[in-house]
């Protein structure tokens, strides 16, 4: 105990018993973060209130939702009409999970368009890709909880995608559902996931995506090193402390964010039907299949693809090769930093090969969203075909056209 | 086994029936949760014509009350039904057996069904009952086909049937036909017009107004918390764009030593 020093007052005894400090100073007050972040840095803060808003939201709507096959529909009504106030907790929930996903893709287009993701960030993209994966799967399994049509059919379609695998499939798909269709196993299990496993698996990557983060320091618009020119006592010279320039700049912008997200869940929580699908107003029926199952926006790009294979291969059907697509439209993401051969990082300083392809790459990916919507036709079809080769083809086709391509110089500041 | 088969198809049928006659258009019904006497008889209409049949499981009496500026005692005297206390949930006594059995299937809960299928459906397909020997309670509807309803409001609307009428003809493209020698307007005979056959106790106009109003207390009952959600939500508004000009002005204040 020969270095135990104590400063004096609250504080001195904590810090000498918990670095509350230390941590501080380390990632806020002596953070120093690039000071030429612009309007796209602000989706990782956001994600974090809006992660904060379904944990709070979800702590109240647990408190009295019953989660039974007989009782989940009525106990969402009742948090709807009896409980105080639980109409705004349930709209904040629900509105808060397309908001979780709108800040996701934004905060995922900012690392496509700055290369945030190349070395030495690697493991904060695939941390990244790691909390998105798991966000999925929470946002699919809590949208079962209310026990509505959609609930019910949409869980029935994709639970059903896993009864494509060959061999396997039938029981996998019956060991999910706990059962030979979906039934009040399948909303207890999904309940239980939803509201303990998935929340600590999520809180946890965000505190490893973090602590990634601020280990390699971060990005920014002009993917400049500002490690490279520090002062004599080793501050960047571009570097600002995050707090107070970046808190109080966030601050801002989470009132922007406020605003929009409070006009949605005050004036329009239904979005048009976008957010909350008309017919989950309608308790669970297995007798009565809906006439148009759609998944909720955030899935739809992916649930295009998957639709899109429309033909047999090596003996193997459709469903299970468009299930094949749809996980690697997803898993892709995962081997990005090593796909990107460019010397720069930033899309300033790229070719024009990388800028198109970026360009045409989030064309097809809201056209798939839009595609994945609407029922599908012959000409919809082909058109998800089209759209994701494209989708495919920015990633298989970027270790080349990133390397051809001739690049700007990168500045040395930002 | 063949029977029980047989019962869920019969089950399914109005809702296969819906299916097809999606494409049926709608007239349009704009709802206004303002408008206090609309929805309360609307709530009246609701009460005496579908609580009979339908439920409204989820909504209470006591809360549509007080939302719609009905005194407790008053309610209860007229409009709540026997049996009832003011603060149950809008339920039924008929059994779902017997509700099977009557209609071929238990008619649906009613208070979400604006939200389900929307105003301008519910609005319409109120009105676009007709008479069809054919269907087990003498009606059809052209909104929602082979419906397993009767026409509980044919007393105030009366009884409309399918017919024939002579109609203008069109060409291909839509043009007014006329006849090459004496120039009238050529007509064509038109099927399936719905047409009054008998009057009800309503005018054509009262009753639009009927149906408006218990379209509005639906679309009221399926969301009830719609006003006051506008209300709070304007002064919600309000205080996040003061927090946003004060955290503008700190941020301003903070970088004003950057010089970025």
């Amino acid at each position: 105990m020969a270095d135990f020093k104590e400063s004096k007052g609250l504080m001195g005894w904590i810090d000498a018993r918990l670095p509350v400090t230390e941590a501080f100073e380390k990632h806020m007050s002596k953070y120093y973060a690039p000071k030429n972040f612009n309007v796209f840095y602000i989706f990782g803060v956001l994600s974090l209130v809006v992660l904060v808003n379904q944990i709070l939201t979800g702590v109240w709507l647990t408190m009295s939702y019953t989660p039974s096959a007989e009782a989940a529909f009525a106990s969402v009504e009742y948090i709807m009409r009896d409980v105080e106030y639980g109409w705004l907790i349930r709209y904040l929930h629900s509105t808060g999970a397309s908001a979780f996903f709108v800040v996701v893709y934004m905060h995922m287009f900012r690392g496509l368009l700055y290369g945030s993701y190349q070395k030495p960030r690697e493991l904060v993209w695939l941390f990244g890709m790691a909390i998105y994966l798991a966000l999925m799967a929470e946002a699919f399994m809590g949208y079962l909880l209310p026990w509505g049509q959609m609930s019910y059919w949409g869980a029935q379609v994709i639970i059903s995608l896993f009864s494509a695998i060959p061999l396997i499939g039938p029981d996998l798909a019956e060991w999910i559902r706990g059962d030979y269709l979906i039934s009040g196993i399948t909303l207890n299990r999904f309940f239980s996931l939803h509201v303990i496993a998935l929340p600590l698996v999520i809180v946890a990557l965000v505190v490893l995506h973090l602590l990634a983060l601020h280990h390699v320091g971060s990005n920014n618009p002009k993917g400049v090193d500002i490690k490279k020119y520090k002062d004599e006592n080793g501050v960047p010279l571009d570097g600002i402390p995050f707090h107070p320039f970046y808190t109080t700049h966030d601050l801002v912008g989470i009132a922007v964010f406020l605003f929009v997200f409070c006009s949605v869940v005050f004036f329009f929580p239904e979005m048009g039907g976008y957010f909350l699908e008309k017919p989950n107003f309608e308790a669970a029926n297995p007798l009565k299949t809906p006439e148009h199952i759609a998944p909720v926006w955030y899935f739809t790009p992916f649930y295009a693809i998957l639709r899109a294979v429309t033909f047999p291969l090596f003996g193997l059907d459709a469903k299970f090769w468009g299930v094949v697509a749809m996980g690697g439209a997803i898993a892709i993401l995962f081997v990005l930093p090593w796909l990107d051969r460019s010397p720069v990082k930033s899309m300033l300083y790229k070719g024009w090969m990388s800028k198109v392809a970026l360009f045409i790459f989030c064309i097809s990916f809201v056209v798939l969203g839009v595609l994945g919507v609407l029922p599908s036709t012959d000409g919809r079809t082909t058109a998800a075909q089209i759209a994701s080769v494209i989708y495919f083809a920015y990633f298989i086709l970027m270790p080349w056209y990133t390397r051809w391509e001739s690049t700007k110089t990168v500045p040395e500041r930002v | 086994m063949k029977k029980i088969i047989a019962t869920i198809t019969l089950a399914l049928l109005p809702a296969l029936g819906f299916a097809a006659g999606g494409s049926v258009e709608l007239e349009d019904m704009t709802p206004d949760l303002h408008d206090k006497a609309s929805l309360q008889r609307g709530l009246n209409t609701f009460a005496n014509y579908c609580l009979g049949c339908h439920d409204a499981g989820y909504a209470r009496f006591e809360r549509a009350a007080t939302d719609l500026g009905i005194p407790a005692d008053l309610f209860t005297e007229n409009l709540l039904p026997a049996g009832n206390k003011i603060g149950d949930l809008m339920a039924n006594s008929m059994d779902s057996k017997d509700a099977k059995a009557w209609f071929g299937a238990p008619p649906p809960d009613l208070t979400l069904e604006a939200r389900v299928r929307g105003s301008d459906w519910v609005y319409s397909y109120l009105k676009a009952f007709y008479e069809d020997e054919t269907r087990p309670w003498g009606v059809n509807n052209t909104v929602f086909p082979n419906v397993g309803m009767p026409n509980v409001l044919e007393g105030l609307q009366g009884v409309r049937h399918m017919t024939c009428a002579q109609a203008p003809a069109y060409d291909e493209d839509h043009n007014p036909l006329f006849d090459t020698l004496t120039g009238d307007a050529l007509t064509v005979e038109k099927c399936g017009i719905v047409a009054q056959k008998t009057k009800g106790s309503l005018s054509e106009e009262e009753f639009e107004q009927v149906v408006y109003d218990v379209t509005n207390f639906l679309v009221y009952m399926a969301d009830p918390i719609r006003l006051q959600s506008e209300a709070l939500g304007l002064k919600v508004l309000l205080f996040i764009v003061l927090f946003g000009v004060f955290a503008f002005l700190l941020n301003k204040e903070y970088w004003r030593e950057i010089g970025h």
